[in-house]
């Protein structure tokens, strides 16, 4: 079941927005391809990211993956508790396991994302 | 006797079965003008004759010579026990441990070497090691542009040259830049880092340093302000990356003792035998907050799923195999067989057997430095060093020559290693460890004593 209320990028990264801020991570379906996540890199506070560009790495036991962003704009805040806890992403990558927080700059951006119908389209057809 | 596995027979068996004519038809996608023309060898020998041929070469190298050169390879007495344990078939030609249930041993003389490295440069983490102390000092000074996500580097002119090159020829590819420290002209310093120079070179906000390099003892062979430069790295937000030499860190201050990130070195010293310049063996440690940062292979300690105590490769995704152009290096292998001998020799001389093979050289050198300047080629810096130092010698490379034709390798003359410094021209750099005897230096001293005695006349 994929929730209605999020937009999804091609490389299995979630997003939420709410006013103009957008909650960033990955779905249950990467965290399942990737498997025991043991390390999560996040970009510094402040840093101004652009849409889709790489901006964070996700390491498992058999893979490093990276994270890209589903919308441009400055990072407002990272969840701190990944630190110690990578294995967030695989037990609640929807709540828990949230990844970053964006303050978006272009509202157009999310047109680009795909809707969760596109997204359960894309994942049951891999 | 044909030492190939493969019969004309099989061979023809092999060819039929995939459907191609000749050997040659497995070469048809290279151009032709591409292809190799025959290697025109001399045509076979028997294995005696052969061996002969072998041994008359091998017998133009000079290794008759008494040597008092050092330069980042140097000359150390390896007990029996070293070469007759890696000589056994499980160690010698064992390959890359990549299934650990049947690597156990491979992988558990890996870990100690790397826990024998920790406690030697204070660090908490050691890769499986590289190739050699060069390219070891470049994947370190890399590790800090990624660390910090800045583009430059300092590196002093008291590192090794060829250190200093490598490092160049690695950052050019990845378009960073590396700037030389100046070392200090005159004054009790001279020949050292240059402390109010480095501080100048951090201060330029539109350039952030992302790593300070400095070698301890320096290529001149001196102690340097290894805390200092760190402090002044940390200040600025840089890392500090420190070039050690093994065998001195057991008698002097670890990288660990002053702060340092990271350090790399050549493990030659420890048990691995000069042969005309390699292989030797490339150490790089790190804190454990760089040790995803830390290329090259490394060997964890975990348990197995009947509790019991088991060794793997650890972090793999991260090696360049899997992580492919995202990975930290291109390095996926390592000095298996010199670091197995390094961890050998450490572990038969052990930590008192360390530390005299570090004070029976100092005070060695120390009696070298008297009798040179009996001679009349005193030293060229008055700080302090170990086992290494710089002596004036008029015409230096023509007596260094001269002494080669009376049976004495004089170190190095030190305007190979910077032709473009006048102040070096006139300038020997000499080493002495526990297997330099009285009577080498004796030697050494007359025979110097007479060149330059010869020449003022």
């Amino acid at each position: 079941m994929v929730p209605q209320d999020l937009r999804y990028t091609k490389e299995h990264e979630w997003v939420r927005i709410e006013g103009d801020l957008a909650t960033v991570g990955i779905t249950p379906y990467a965290a399942e391809q990737l498997g025991d996540i043991v390390f999560v890199e996040l970009p510094d506070v402040g840093r101004t990211v652009t849409q889709f560009s790489a901006v964070g790495v996700i390491e498992s036991v058999k893979a490093v993956s990276d994270l890209f962003a589903p919308v441009g704009g400055e990072v407002t805040e990272t969840n701190a508790e990944l630190a110690g806890a990578p294995e967030l992403l695989n037990s609640d990558p929807l709540g828990r396991g949230w990844m970053l927080r964006i303050k978006v700059v272009d509202h157009a951006q999310v047109d680009r994302l795909l809707d969760q119908s596109a997204y359960e389209a894309l994942i049951s057809e891999a | 006797m044909a030492y190939g596995p493969h019969t004309t027979e099989d061979r023809a068996r092999m060819l039929a079965a995939i459907g191609a004519r000749s050997v040659d038809d497995l070469f048809a996608d290279i151009p032709p003008p591409l292809r190799s023309s025959g290697l025109n060898l001399p045509p076979p020998e028997s294995e005696a004759a052969l061996s002969a041929r072998l041994r008359a070469l091998a017998d133009r190298n000079r290794v008759d010579l008494v040597s008092f050169l050092g330069a980042g390879a140097y000359r150390h007495f390896s007990p029996a026990v070293v070469d007759q344990l890696l000589l056994r078939g499980e160690f010698y030609t064992a390959y890359t441990p990549y299934q650990p249930e049947i690597s156990q041993g491979t992988l558990q003389t890996i870990y100690e070497y790397q826990s024998l490295m920790a406690e030697l440069t204070g660090l908490d983490v050691v890769s499986a090691s590289h190739y050699d102390g060069a390219t070891a000092t470049a994947e370190g000074a890399l590790m800090s542009c990624r660390a910090t996500r800045r583009g430059r580097v300092l590196v002093s002119r008291g590192v090794h040259p060829h250190y200093s090159e490598t490092l160049c020829t690695y950052f050019a590819g990845a378009s960073l830049t590396a700037d030389e420290i100046p070392l200090v002209a005159d004054g009790p310093a001279a020949g050292t880092t240059d402390l109010a120079a480095l501080e100048r070179m951090l201060a330029d906000a539109d350039r952030p340093v992302a790593g300070v390099v400095a070698a301890n003892p320096s290529f001149l062979g001196l102690i340097e302000p290894m805390a200092e430069i760190g402090r002044l790295a940390h200040s600025a937000g840089a890392l500090f990356v420190s070039v050690v030499e093994p065998v001195s860190l057991a008698v002097l201050a670890s990288p660990g003792e002053y702060d340092a990130d990271i350090a790399t070195g050549d493990g030659q010293p420890l048990g691995i035998p000069l042969s005309y310049g390699g292989p030797y063996l490339g150490i790089l440690s790190c804190r454990e907050a760089l040790v995803r940062q830390i290329p090259g292979r490394l060997i964890g300690m975990t348990t197995d799923v009947d509790g019991k105590r088991a060794f793997v490769m650890t972090l793999r995704a991260r090696e360049q195999d899997i992580r492919r152009e995202k990975a930290s290096s291109n390095i996926c292998t390592n000095q298996a067989l010199c670091a197995l001998a390094a961890a050998i020799y450490l572990a038969a001389i052990g930590p008192h057997g360390l530390r005299d093979v570090a004070a029976l050289g100092a005070a060695r050198a120390s009696d070298l430095e008297r009798a040179l300047a009996v001679a009349g080629a005193p030293r060229l810096h008055p700080g302090p060093y170990l086992n290494e130092f710089a002596v004036r010698v008029p015409g230096a490379s023509r007596v260094h020559a001269r002494l080669i034709d009376r049976g004495i390798l004089a170190g190095l003359p030190l305007a190979r290693a910077f032709p473009d410094d006048p102040s070096l021209a006139d300038a020997l750099l000499v080493c002495a460890t526990e297997v330099t005897t009285p009577e080498d230096i004796a030697a050494f001293a007359a025979a110097l004593g007479e060149e330059l005695a010869g020449a003022a006349r």
